[in-house]
């Protein structure tokens, strides 16, 4: 029964975390505790893709709320973003074993390292809407706690604050959601959701405040402004699993409220998330394009890859909505395998830059620089997950992002106008996102591991532990399997398509050469398998012939330059000077860039500064103004808690007459 | 048998794309030569240049990786998959479902991000200049393609380039928003090869200079593989251009010999007319300075976006 299994094993994961707190004294608990939360989730993921007899598993245990229980449910859905949790949840625990032995504070990690993980498990495996949003803040609270772990650092601090903030504001959006879906009779479990009616109004209500509530935790913008602050606060294994990871079980949430929960769709659904994922695409790929500090920069990427995912839903739900099941399984299947496909590359991503850190001690780029020649292998397994990431053919990235490509290019059937109109515009906006995403990686992997170092930390640094480099190959790996063979993929979510967009795919097994064709192979295919033996071949070839009737000496000399000889290495291009030109461009409008250039005049002996003030926008029009309010209703509320005895009696008599006066209504 | 004729077919679309590029540029050159009453080098001497690079011993910066030495044969690899993939004198052809049009795009993606990593690798100021500007001007070379293929795509309804040049072989007839993509697919041509008006092949300026900049290290075969994955660039567009817009004189892969030879005939004729046409603009533009040509780009995206749109307006009337 892999229930019980996965609920055995979340169960250990606490017990590992308490386990964690007794044995702090031993010097190898670190290392134990990690080699454990590899088996647990090792055994999670098994239970996830174990073939099931009846394709939906369910279980009720008698605590919780004393009228429902706690309710547990493994269908297809919940099944693969247990396999997506648990894959990243082994790699992170891998990584960790030999990255974890720098922590100077473990136990500011190890107790709350596996509860985290069982929260996010918890979540995927709730059926009912009281254990979800307990699951769901325990999840909030655990990464809350790993967020905090440098503490020292007033920055730290303050992501903390910001992370739990948002995390709060999320969870009271979620508990309102659930709120007017299990409506007065309080009908929590999910069964009973899903069979209740639902009023025009509920279901607009329920899709704001779930698009509010999963969006702060995926990291949808405007809500994204915790992610580039806790990510890099929080250790690199623990930032993989929270960009990686974490983000998806807010994906998962939202694809469980909306898709499953709500009914059938209205298409004024798609509205919403195709909107606000074409906002976030566009913002998290242009402040990513400017970053110099290595996790910022991945944080976000992850938000433009999360508009990714909203947009591909939004699609689906515009064809579900209109009954057009082949394309709304198109649209799905690719939203799922991107999030698959994310999980597997930002996670080595963060794994690199944890390597990096761990090595030289620098998260800025603008100090780093050579890291291929002093760090070779971490350069090129980081080189493998920018290739990923700037969806490059043959690998992973690319696949997802065709899907979703080709799913636009089926919208010309949807009947309806704002929908028609609407997707043109989320197209352009995600060719630019993949486009300027590309560019983004450049720049980091250009400045940060090629070129001449920077500083002297970044020539003198070290390739980390086997367990790193294993555990980041190992991603790279099925990487490259997942964009050579994609049509495994696609065959293994197909059944969720089918079970809630109501259609599925057409067997990609089926096809030769192991190519993929979503709709026809007269309409569109691709062969990652075959693109990639080309590219082998023509470039193995080429080098055969060029050795074999050309020249294959080669000689040292130093770097030609057009004649200039400079001998620094400032004098190479910098990060901010690698985006300069795409800030000059785009960034007037995206994030309100002034540049003020102080030169000195003739005979003055002070040095000439250039000086780039960035400023976010939503963060001045959107949450100051908000924090204002805030402030100014708490500070004018003040009065009243220096009220005499009988001013308070009144208070309490108003109320109390108020209430029972909107009882009786 | 025919699956012998098929292969057979496949590979001499390789092997001509890869003898026709240095030759297009060398008429490219030599028209451009003659326009400015130069006499000019003779068309095949590309080819004598790119034979004298290979033969050449490599010259390597100090500090050079083996992203810098295994660079060259993945760009090298990438355009030349993608040029055989785009059909030339016929449609169909053995592996032409490998990649669709996206695909093909991608896969020049790909050789742009191997190229601009490449400039920075030996850490000098230029090659930073022109991997930073190669990246700004792909990231609206880029969308601006993927907007011309949505138009193109809805208009045929496929993505498939061999099924988009049957379906505007079978359906000719004058319509606004193909017009639109097909200057907008110039504008991306000319920005992407690095032409006059975007960026001078033939200088070495360096305040000007953008893929020149990136490969100013290169010496000997590498740079010899750089110069054909450039030239095979440049013969790509063009074949875009020719079977999707112009798709005159296109054979089908089963439609025999005769036909592939008409094919083949009218390939080269259309190549020659891109070339011609080509140097007659560069000799009659300057180039404008790099950062005029964001806006220059952003009109390519702009009418490859209203294309999209008109598209899905009249689609639906």
């Amino acid at each position: 029964m892999p229930i019980y299994f996965a609920l055995t094993s979340v169960s250990a994961l606490l017990a590992v975390g308490v386990y964690a707190i007794v044995d702090r004294r031993n010097p190898d608990v670190s290392r134990n505790v990690y080699r454990i939360c590899i088996a647990l989730c090792g055994i999670l993921f098994v239970a996830a893709v174990m073939p099931r007899g009846a394709s939906v598993l369910s279980a009720t245990l008698p605590f919780g709320l004393p009228w429902i229980g706690v309710h547990l449910r493994i269908d297809v859905l919940s099944a693969f973003f247990l396999a997506v949790v648990n894959l990243g949840g082994a790699a992170a625990s891998a990584y960790a074993i030999g990255y974890g032995a720098h922590e100077k504070e473990p136990m500011r990690v190890l107790p709350f390292y596996p509860a985290f993980l069982a929260g996010m498990n918890m979540v995927v495996l709730a059926d009912d809407a009281f254990s979800f949003l307990v699951a769901w803040e325990f999840m909030s609270l655990a990464s809350w706690a790993l967020v905090l772990t440098h503490h020292h650092d007033a920055e730290n601090r303050r992501a903390g604050f910001v992370y739990l903030l948002m995390a709060s504001f999320g969870g009271f959006a979620l508990l309102m959601a659930f709120g007017v879906l299990g409506g007065i009779e309080g009908a929590y479990d999910f069964a009973s959701i899903r069979e209740s009616t639902k009023e025009g109004w509920k279901t607009g209500l329920v899709l704001a405040l779930a698009l509010v509530g999963m969006g702060s935790k995926a990291g949808l913008a405007p809500l994204h402004i915790w992610l580039p602050l806790a990510h890099p606060a929080a250790p690199s294994h623990v930032s993989a699993l929270m960009s990686g990871v974490m983000t998806k079980v807010a994906v998962y949430g939202f694809i469980r409220v909306v898709f499953d929960l709500l009914g059938p769709p209205a298409f004024w659904w798609s509205v919403e998330p195709m909107s606000f994922g074409a906002v976030s695409a566009l913002i998290g790929v242009l402040f990513a394009t400017i970053q110099s500090d290595l996790k910022k920069l991945l944080a976000y990427s992850t938000i433009e890859n999360i508009g990714i995912i909203f947009i591909a839903l939004g699609l689906a739900l515009a064809f579900k909505a209109d009954g057009l099941a082949l394309p709304a399984a198109l649209a799905f299947t690719a939203a799922l395998f991107h999030v698959f496909n994310h999980s597997l590359f930002k996670s080595l991503l963060f794994f690199g830059a944890g390597a990096v850190l761990g090595g030289s001690g620098e998260r800025n780029i603008e100090r780093l620089g050579g890291l291929i020649h002093s760090m070779p292998k971490t350069a090129f397994l980081f080189l493998g997950g920018c290739v990923a990431i700037s969806a490059l053919p043959p690998l992973n990235g690319f696949v997802s992002e065709w899907m979703v490509f080709q799913a636009i290019l089926l919208s010309p059937s949807l009947p309806q106008w704002t929908v028609k109109l609407l997707v043109p515009a989320v197209g352009v906006a995600l060719a630019l996102s993949a486009a300027l995403g590309a560019g983004c990686y450049i720049r980091a992997y250009g400045v940060a591991f090629l070129g001449r170092p920077r500083s002297e930390a970044a020539r003198t640094a070290k390739d980390p532990d086997r367990w790193s480099l294993g555990s980041m190959t190992a991603l790279l790996t099925l990487c490259l399997l997942a964009g050579l063979l994609p049509s495994l993929v696609i065959d293994t979510i197909s059944p969720a398509a089918r079970d809630f967009v109501g259609g599925r795919m057409p067997t990609q097994a089926e096809l030769s050469w192991l190519s993929i064709a979503p709709i026809a192979e007269s309409r569109s295919s691709y062969n990652g398998l075959l693109v990639f033996v080309f590219i082998l071949f023509s470039a193995y070839s080429a080098r055969w012939v060029i050795h074999k009737f050309g020249s294959a000496r080669s000689r040292r000399a130093p770097a030609w330059d057009c004649g200039y000889i400079e001998t620094s290495p400032a004098t190479q291009y910098t990060g901010s000077s690698f985006a300069q030109p795409i800030r000059r461009t785009l960034g007037v409008i995206a994030f309100s860039v002034k540049e003020r250039l102080d030169m000195p005049a003739p005979g003055d002996m002070r040095p000439a500064r250039l000086s780039i003030d960035i400023k976010d926008r939503i963060f001045d029009y959107l949450y100051a103004p908000l924090t204002r309010a805030v402030e100014t209703c708490a500070s004018s509320l003040n009065i009243l808690s220096l009220l005499t005895i009988q001013e308070y009696l009144a208070l309490v008599f108003g109320a109390l007459v108020f209430l029972l006066v909107l009882v009786a209504i | 048998m025919s699956f012998l004729f098929d292969l057979v077919a496949q590979g001499a679309q390789m092997l001509l794309a890869l003898a026709l590029s240095p030759l297009l540029i060398g008429l490219v050159r030599k028209l451009k030569a003659r326009l400015l009453r130069r006499k000019g080098p003779p068309i095949i001497q590309p080819w004598l240049d790119l034979i004298r690079l290979l033969r050449k011993e490599v010259v390597l910066a100090e500090n050079a990786s083996w992203l810098y030495r295994s660079a060259p044969y993945l760009i090298f690899a990438m355009t030349w998959v993608a040029a055989s993939l785009t059909p030339t004198f016929a449609t169909g052809l053995m592996f032409s479902w490998s990649a669709d049009l996206i695909a093909i795009i991608a896969l020049l993606g790909g050789a742009r991000f191997f190229l601009a990593l490449a400039g920075m690798d030996i850490g000098t100021s230029f090659g930073g200049i022109g991997s930073s500007r190669e990246a700004m001007f792909g990231s609206l070379a880029e969308p601006a393609t993927i907007m011309i293929v949505f138009t193109v795509s809805f208009v045929a309804g496929t993505t498939q380039l061999s099924e988009i040049a049957a379906y505007m072989a079978g359906n000719l007839e004058l319509r606004a928003s193909v017009g639109m993509a097909l200057v907008a697919l110039l504008i991306v041509a000319i920005a992407e090869n690095g032409r006059v008006p975007v960026d001078n092949p033939a200088t070495h300026l360096e305040l000007t200079m953008v893929h020149e900049a990136m490969v100013l290290e290169y010496s000997g075969r590498y740079l010899a593989l750089i110069e054909l994955a450039s030239a095979l660039k440049l013969l790509l567009y063009i074949s875009l251009i020719a079977c999707v817009f112009f798709p005159v004189g296109l054979a089908r892969h089963d439609a025999g010999l005769q036909a592939m030879a008409i094919g083949l005939g009218a390939y080269v004729l259309k190549l020659v007319i891109g070339g011609g046409l080509l140097a007659l603009f560069e000799t009659s533009t300057a180039k404008m300075r790099v950062f005029r040509v964001p806006d220059f780009l952003g009109a390519g995206l702009m009418l490859g976006l209203l294309a999209t749109l008109l598209v899905f307006v009249t689609r639906s009337l």
